[in-house]
């Protein structure tokens, strides 16, 4: 177990793992997304409130899942490499901020254009939509504080304690619909009891948070060995790659 | 039939946009990553080659 444990946090063995892996998520994302595109624009029936605008919901729920998905990965790793000092667990959470930052950003601008029809405004300033923002901004955040320093070591454990502490808006980002008053509807998938959603206009979009899994999971291999790179880049053991 | 699926019911101009901003950053995101990856990996194979001289 400990040999295990040791294995997973060792720089080398993770870069020829991910190097296999990589070829095999990315090929199960392209597929999967794919697939829930033509699911949710052509099979997919309209909404009998939306009509055809609800379909945004297949890129905006799960770029929105995603990005809690995303900083909470970054939170438990920043955390872990705050706690045991294992680098490469720096070094995954370094590599999840561009990518959370792309899902905050689209589940904002999604959920924009979606709310122009349906609610007559592209903004409010309302419990969900400022809690997403402020994730956008601890995303950014991070990135700009570990680009202020010059030392990895340093860089880490100060950036590594934003997000730890930043955290906390991940639930409240989550009930924000719940605790307040929100234009925005609530829970579509989890939530007590059956979805709020068919089965036909369900699978699609399972489809597609499975294929944003894969894609997330295959960038952050990518930019995990390119921290790996940079971080171990006076090792014996790159001199042979 | 095809126009009546571009024209998405009168949600044309929010559903295509939705969606062509999605597959932009995505694939914007990804084409990053693969680009900082080929640079160090380029830069760790240079300082193997010149240490191999030395």
């Amino acid at each position: 177990m400990w040999k295990l444990f040791h294995q997973f946090g060792s720089p080398p063995h993770f870069y020829r793992l991910a190097g296999h892996l990589i070829p095999w998520f990315g090929g199960a994302a392209l597929v999967l997304i794919l697939v829930a595109t033509y699911g949710g624009l052509v099979l997919a029936p309209a909404d009998y409130q939306q009509g055809d605008g609800f379909r945004i919901i297949y890129v905006h729920v799960p770029s929105a899942s995603m990005s809690l998905f995303a900083y909470t990965l970054m939170a438990v790793a920043a955390g872990t490499g705050l706690i045991w000092r294992i680098k490469l667990a720096h070094a995954v959470a370094a590599a999840v901020a561009p990518i959370g930052a792309s899902f905050t950003f689209l589940a904002l601008a999604t959920g924009s254009i979606w709310g122009k029809p349906m609610w007559g405004t592209w903004w409010a300033w309302d419990a969900r939509l400022t809690s997403e923002l402020i994730l956008l901004f601890l995303f950014l955040g991070y990135m700009s504080l570990r680009a202020a320093y010059d030392d990895t070591g340093k860089a880490d454990r100060a950036s590594g304690l934003l997000a730890v502490v930043g955290v906390v808006n991940v639930p409240i980002i989550h009930y924000s619909v719940v605790w307040w008053n929100s234009l925005h509807q609530g829970a579509t998938i989890i939530k007590l009891g059956k979805p709020a959603i068919t089965g036909d206009m369900l699978w699609p979009l399972l489809t597609m948070l499975a294929g944003f899994g894969c894609y997330f999971a295959t960038v952050l291999m990518i930019r995990t060995r390119s921290q790996v790179l940079q971080r171990e880049r006076n090792s014996r053991w790159l001199m042979d790659l | 039939m095809l126009s009546d699926f571009l024209h998405m019911g009168g949600y044309a101009g929010y559903v295509w946009s939705s969606f062509g901003l999605t597959a932009a950053v995505l694939l914007l995101n990804l084409a990053g990553a693969r680009r900082q990856f080929k640079q160090r990996l380029a830069f760790v194979r240079q300082r193997a080659a010149a240490e191999d001289q030395t």
